[in-house]
């Protein structure tokens, strides 16, 4: 029927109202970053199974693009902010990775439910 | 003796008769009847026949758990197989049939499979029908599905309209018993916003079937007064009919109520309800006893028996017997007995509490015995009674039977996310699991079995679902209750009787026996999941509702195991069966999903236009005329007309980017292959854009229209991409930039006119200097026309002519197009379509999204000098330096003639050398694109060859073996027609300038129904400049100030945009100028990219409903407040301009589209 999301916008709409890109964790590389850093920016993705950030579109909506962060087992989503905002507060922090930070504890939970 | 009515009591109306048919015979029934009660009352208690072995079958559990009465509804196109009686309404004129026999209900030829029940059991399909495979196609499935399976539907377009519509609550209620009831009712009183929903046509659940006393109200009348409670409050929605049928993520449920028979509206709506908090009391199911025959026509549940004769007058005969393991076969008794009916107990418990002894007292008790078979053929006669402890057997005549074996609680909505409910030995139930997203479980649902407790349960979940929203309930005044057994609520468990002799079903609906499931075990197959597959148990239109846990149960024995040990099987939507009707709603047929139509929509029609669907567009294919029979002579003749002289075609599906902001250059350099801060202001370029893997995502133009202004045009079948794209990169790859994107494809007509003579045609619309010198390749100017309006030409070929694209506010497209036409006839100008456009670009090469596919790069397409060298990034650049992307073998485009002109070449085939075998190996690439040349007078084909461009000249097979063709082709230059020597064609003489008339805004409401009585009104607002305002996040602040100064509202889209709208009748300039807006702020005029609808009254909310997920409540969508949404699948901004009165802007492109959803939906209202 449906799941809800928390547009930082528009409040509660439905998930109809918005596009999936994929994991938000990966951060493009400067153009003179090695091969290996683009690799991985574009075709290495973990398959997380529990809370992950991803990047959504509300598409049907504000057309900004969000980061919602959300566990892919149970769907429940924990977070939701705009990927603007998202992305200078990445750059702000000193040494980012270009991997995602391993949401190890939520994952676990997640496992545990299984 | 039968089935037959009371004379007197129940809930039936005497004095409203009504008329039904079954299997074509004439019957009357009361109000307040189902098909089922009715049928009893006419003493037909055969209602159908069995899945597998065709057994006789009546009413068994009488619910949304019934298994056997299953009836097929209506006639003709309406027929909806598998509907259980008990369900079903009665109303005038209803039409009914029972299924599964041939050639009568009475006399069934495929009862025979009872005889052969031995070959017929557990696993059968899989054992006997195993060889020769070839036989399971012709031969056993055919046959099976005849002799098996349930109802037929309609094959027959369905004529029933549906309905889909969101609700939000803060509570939510599922089942209205008596736990139920208090649970809305003290949200309610406590401020609440609660949603009711009972699938059954009455509130009040067991109240309305059992014989008890609240306060000093029977239970139909306590029912009745908190309903008149909670209708009253405006805050509590009622829906009665209504399945709450799925628990979905984040407190969505779905919902489905049946309006069958209501006269006007939809036949069925499905609701979204989404609910902060939901209290499921949907009760327990009666366990019905496994024992020899207890399918039999006469046996029942004991609850339903009960409930038929208290609620419809239902007699079920002289003498009936009770078969119990706890309380409710007494309370049963006793509500039989005081119906004056002759009641023998026999009650599998040795010690009976005096309780209960006192509710049955009148009955013949028969403690420490069980049934172990039914007698009878298609009704009962009788029971066969055992002494537990001696074994001895006795005989009883009865007319029928009811059984009373415990409890299941209706637990499936609490394990629609994946948890499964809880065996509890003490009380031998299944009980739900813990709570998860805001569902709780009250009453019997939670294993509660008697009144008092229910009312206690009821009370305290609905004051803790309020109370965790931050209301405050009351604590319940509950009133005194009484009921027959009250305060014995247990039961012993009796998985099945052995000793039984008959046939002991356990799955009635697909004829699952005990023996069946012993079979199962005994074979391997006992594990819960396999048991269920092996056996069928559970696989029915019912899944199990009633024979699941005796299922369960009897696995449990049969290894050895408790039933926690066993578990149950997977609980998931739906809880009962849904149409897909009714899951469509009205996205079906032509409203399938939205249809975008081009502002030269109308002149193509007019013209004669042939359309096809592309994307969401409907794009004009061709333009026959006269004897013209076929899309090919069309296209003919359209395609030399542009190459001779002059075509005008429609160019507005393409995606059009308005860009601004003062770092738009930089971030056209990061979005584009080509360097395109270097272009001059009024100047165009052609442009590529790769995803960041270095593969081709789009192909398109820039214009820049200022120092900071730029449109940009994608392709018609990559604009949404593009823009998402767009959007991304801007937003999350390079917030700090600040670019401003607006998509104005509706806003802009944009005509092609094409040919040597377009110069000449266009000089005499255009008001303008547009000779070689002053409008050579790739410029751009703000024109006006001879009729005065502004426009934006742009010498752009998409054909390889010249060619110009005039770009005209929507509104005016079809009187310039039709000013284009008329300025054209001296030169023999033709309208063009999709057709001749693609032999246009073909013959010259020209790529579109049949080359560009996602495996292609800029170099394999020849177009490798588009990528710029001298920039530090762009979106692809570092992958597409990939060795795999620049390998000198890869696929390259190449042109493909046959060497036979007249063979076909189709996109798809393969590319082979002469003599190779087709294999992977041997591939040497595919065809993207082909069609006719009229001017080569012959097959041309784009293709992506191996090398292809060292190839040219080579002679290949082109190897479709779909289609099977093989075509010798030869590889040329993708380029079939170079460049015209000709000089352009000039004018013979002068010819006077032409102005288009003026373009009005169209009526998009024309044949629609657009108001409801006095309920609702959809009207087209008038005519007002409608404006965005753009600037950056940290700008929001003064977009806002801005846009106050239009008609008072903030249309806020996101933070830094907003939709302003104008006075009426004022121009986008004088808005423009009123704004006040510094000039650090974009304003983008959508005037003619947006149509404004209004609708209000009191209905305008539920009609919104229908369409969008915004929650309109007066408290939290004010006067004034505006949001971005979806209306079906189409974006509109939503505004509130008064307490009933809505505005919803819609794109002009969907706005019919919309209108035709929005006046459906007002339709509906009846
Ligand atoms: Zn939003």
């Amino acid at each position: 029927m449906a799941s809800l999301i928390t547009c930082p916008h528009c409040g509660v709409r439905p998930k109809e109202e918005f596009t999936i890109r994929g994991d938000a964790g990966p951060v493009r590389p400067a153009p003179e970053a090695k091969f290996a850093a683009w690799d991985a920016y574009v075709h290495l993705r973990d398959n997380v199974r529990g809370v992950m950030k991803e990047h959504w579109q509300h598409s049907g909506g504000c057309r900004r693009w969000l980061v919602v962060e959300r566990d892919t087992f149970n769907h429940a989503v924990h977070s939701v902010v705009d990927a603007a905002e998202f992305a200078q507060a990445s750059a702000a922090k000193p040494g980012r990775k270009a991997a995602p930070a391993k949401p190890a504890k939520a994952a676990s939970k997640g496992r545990g439910k299984a | 003796m039968s089935f037959s009515r009371f004379s007197d009591g129940g809930l039936i109306d005497r004095s409203r008769r009504i008329g039904f048919s079954f299997d074509g015979k004439r019957f009357e029934g009361y109000a307040g009847d189902t098909l089922a009660s009715a049928l009893l009352a006419n003493g037909v208690s055969l209602m159908g026949r069995s899945f597998k072995y065709h057994r006789p079958r009546g009413l068994l559990s009488g619910g949304a758990s019934e298994p056997n009465a299953l009836v097929t509804i209506g006639d003709g196109e309406t027929r909806e197989p598998n509907l259980r009686a008990s369900m079903v309404g009665l109303r005038e004129g209803l039409v009914a049939e029972s299924q599964n026999r041939w050639p009568s209900l009475g006399f069934d030829v495929g009862a025979v499979n009872s005889a052969l029940s031995p070959f017929l059991g557990a696993g059968f399909y899989y054992k006997t029908f195993m060889w020769p495979a070839a036989l399971w196609e012709k031969l056993y499935e055919p046959a099976i599905r005849k002799a098996a399976g349930l109802g037929r539907a309609s094959h027959a377009p369905d004529p029933q309209e549906y309905e889909k519509r969101w609700a939000h609550c803060d509570v939510l209620v599922i089942g209205s018993g008596p736990a139920g009831l208090i649970a809305a009712l003290t949200a309610a009183r406590a401020g609440a916003r609660v949603v009711l929903c009972d699938e059954n046509s009455g509130f009040g659940g067991r109240l309305l079937k059992d014989r008890v006393e609240i306060g000093d109200a029977d239970g139909p009348g306590f029912a009745a007064s908190v309903i008149a409670e909670l209708e009253a409050n405006p805050n509590v929605r009622l829906l009665s009919n209504t399945t709450v049928f799925g628990t979905y993520d984040s407190g969505v449920y779905g919902a489905v109520e049946r309006r069958d028979g209501a006269g006007s509206g939809p036949a069925q709506r499905v609701w979204r309800i989404v609910a902060k908090r939901a209290v499921l009391a949907a009760g327990a199911e009666e366990r019905p006893l496994v024992f020899g025959g207890n399918d039999r026509p006469g046996v029942m549940t004991a609850s339903l028996m009960r409930g038929l004769a208290n609620a419809q007058a239902i007699r079920p005969g002289d003498h009936v017997a009770v078969f119990a393991t706890g309380p409710s076969g007494h309370e049963s008794a006793r509500d039989l007995i005081a119906r004056g009916l002759e009641v023998t107990l026999v009650d599998a418990r040795a010690e009976i509490p005096a309780v209960e002894l006192a509710a049955s007292d009148g009955a013949r008790l028969l403690a420490g015995h069980v049934v172990a078979d039914a007698l009878g053929g298609k009704a009962v006669s009788g029971v066969e009674a055992v002494n537990r402890a001696s074994g001895e057997r006795l005989r009883i005549g009865v007319d029928a039977l009811a059984m009373a074996g415990g409890w299941n609680p209706v637990v499936h909505l609490a394990c629609h996310r994946g948890d499964r409910p809880v065996w509890n030995a003490d009380s031998g139930m299944f009980l739900p699991p813990k709570e998860r997203d805001g569902l709780m479980v009250a009453g019997s649902a939670a294993g509660v079995l008697d009144l008092a407790g229910c009312l206690k349960s009821g009370a305290e979940q609905g004051a803790r679902a309020a109370s965790e929203l931050g209301f405050k309930p009351k604590p319940a005044d509950l009133p005194a209750s009484r009921e027959a057994c009250g305060g014995s609520a247990g039961f012993t468990t009796l998985w099945h009787v052995a000793e039984a002799r008959g046939k002991a079903f356990v799955d009635f609906q697909n004829d699952v026996t005990v023996a069946d499931l012993g079979l199962a075990v005994r074979e391997g197959y006992g594990h819960v999941e396999l048991a269920k597959r092996y056996t069928t148990t559970g696989m029915a239109t019912d899944q199990g509702k009633l024979s699941n846990v005796n299922a369960i149960g009897i696995l449990a024995e049969n290894r050895g195991l408790t039933p926690d040990q066993v578990g149950t099987t997977t609980f998931r939507p739906f809880y009962t069966p849904v149409s897909i009707g009714a899951l469509a709603g009205e996205h079906r047929g032509a409203h399938y999903r939205p249809v975008r139509r081009s502002p030269l929509h109308g002149w193509a029609e007019k013209h004669g236009a042939v359309f096809i669907e592309a994307g969401a567009w409907m794009r004009a294919s061709h333009f026959p005329q006269g004897e013209e029979t076929g899309w090919k002579q069309a296209c003919d003749r359209e395609t030399l007309a542009v190459r001779a002289s002059v075509g005008i075609s429609d160019a507005s599906t393409l995606g059009k980017i308005d860009l601004s902001g003062k770092d738009a250059a930089r971030f056209l350099d990061l979005i584009y292959t080509g360097k395109m801060s270097t272009l001059a202001i009024g100047k165009a370029r052609y442009g590529l854009t790769l995803r960041e893997d270095g593969l081709l995502m789009d192909d398109g133009t820039v214009s820049r229209l200022g120092e900071n202004h730029y449109l940009i045009t994608t392709t018609t079948a990559a604009a949404g991409e593009a823009m998402a794209h767009m959007e991304f990169c801007a937003q999350a790859l390079w917030p700090e930039l600040d670019v401003r994107l607006a998509s104005v494809t509706d806003q802009w007509a944009q005509i092609t006119v094409a040919g040597p003579a377009s110069r000449e045609v266009l000089k005499r619309v255009v008001d303008a200097d547009i000779s070689e010198a002053a409008m050579p390749f790739l410029a751009v100017r703000e024109v006006r026309l001879h009729s005065g309006l502004a426009a934006r030409l742009f010498r752009i070929s998409f054909s390889g002519e010249l060619a110009f694209e005039l770009a005209v506010p929507a509104r005016h497209g079809e009187a310039v197009a039709e000013a284009i036409l008329e300025a054209g006839k001296p030169f023999g100008i033709v309208p063009y379509g999709l057709e001749a456009l693609n032999v246009l670009r073909i013959e010259k090469g020209f790529i579109t999204h049949a080359e560009i596919d996602g495996r292609t790069t800029p170099g394999d397409l020849g177009l490798g000098k588009m990528v710029s060298g001298k920039k530090d990034d762009f979106i692809g650049q570092v992958m597409l330096s990939r060795e795999g992307l620049q390998r000198a073998d890869r696929e390259q485009l190449v042109g493909l003639v046959p060497l036979n002109p007249a063979q076909r070449v189709l996109a798809g085939g393969h590319l082979l050398e002469p003599g190779a075998v087709p294999s992977m190996a041997s591939d040497q690439g595919h065809v993207t694109s082909s069609c006719w040349s009229p001017h080569l007078n012959s097959t041309i084909a784009l293709a992506m060859l191996k090398r292809g461009r060292e190839r040219h000249g080579e002679v290949l097979i082109v190897w479709d073996p779909l289609r099977g063709i093989e075509t010798e082709v030869r590889v040329s230059s993708p380029v079939f027609l170079e460049a015209p020597e000709e000089e352009p064609i000039a004018a013979v003489r002068e010819y006077a300038p032409i102005a288009a008339r003026d373009g009005g805004a169209p009526d998009l409401l024309d044949g629609l129904t657009v108001s409801a009585s006095d309920r609702v009104s959809l009207t087209q607002l008038p005519d007002a400049p409608v404006c965005l305002v753009a600037g950056p996040m940290a700008k929001d602040a003064a977009v806002r100030r801005a846009a106050k100064a239009g008609d008072g509202t903030i249309r806020t889209v996101q933070p830094g945009q907003a939709l302003v709208v104008g006075e009426a009748g004022e121009g986008f300039a004088a808005l423009a100028a009123r704004l006040g807006a510094s000039a650090d702020l974009s304003l983008c005029d959508l005037s003619d990219a947006r149509v404004r609808f209004s609708l209000s009254g009191p209905e305008a909310a539920g009609i919104i409903a229908t369409q969008s997920a915004v929650d309109t409540d007066a408290k939290l969508f004010k006067t004034g407040a505006s949001a971005p949404t979806l209306f079906g699948h189409v974006p509109v901004q939503l505004t509130r301009l008064g307490k009933d009165d809505f505005e919803i802007m819609a794109f002009s492109t969907y706005a019919r589209d919309l209108a035709e959803s929005l006046s459906r939906a007002i339709r509906l209202l009846g």
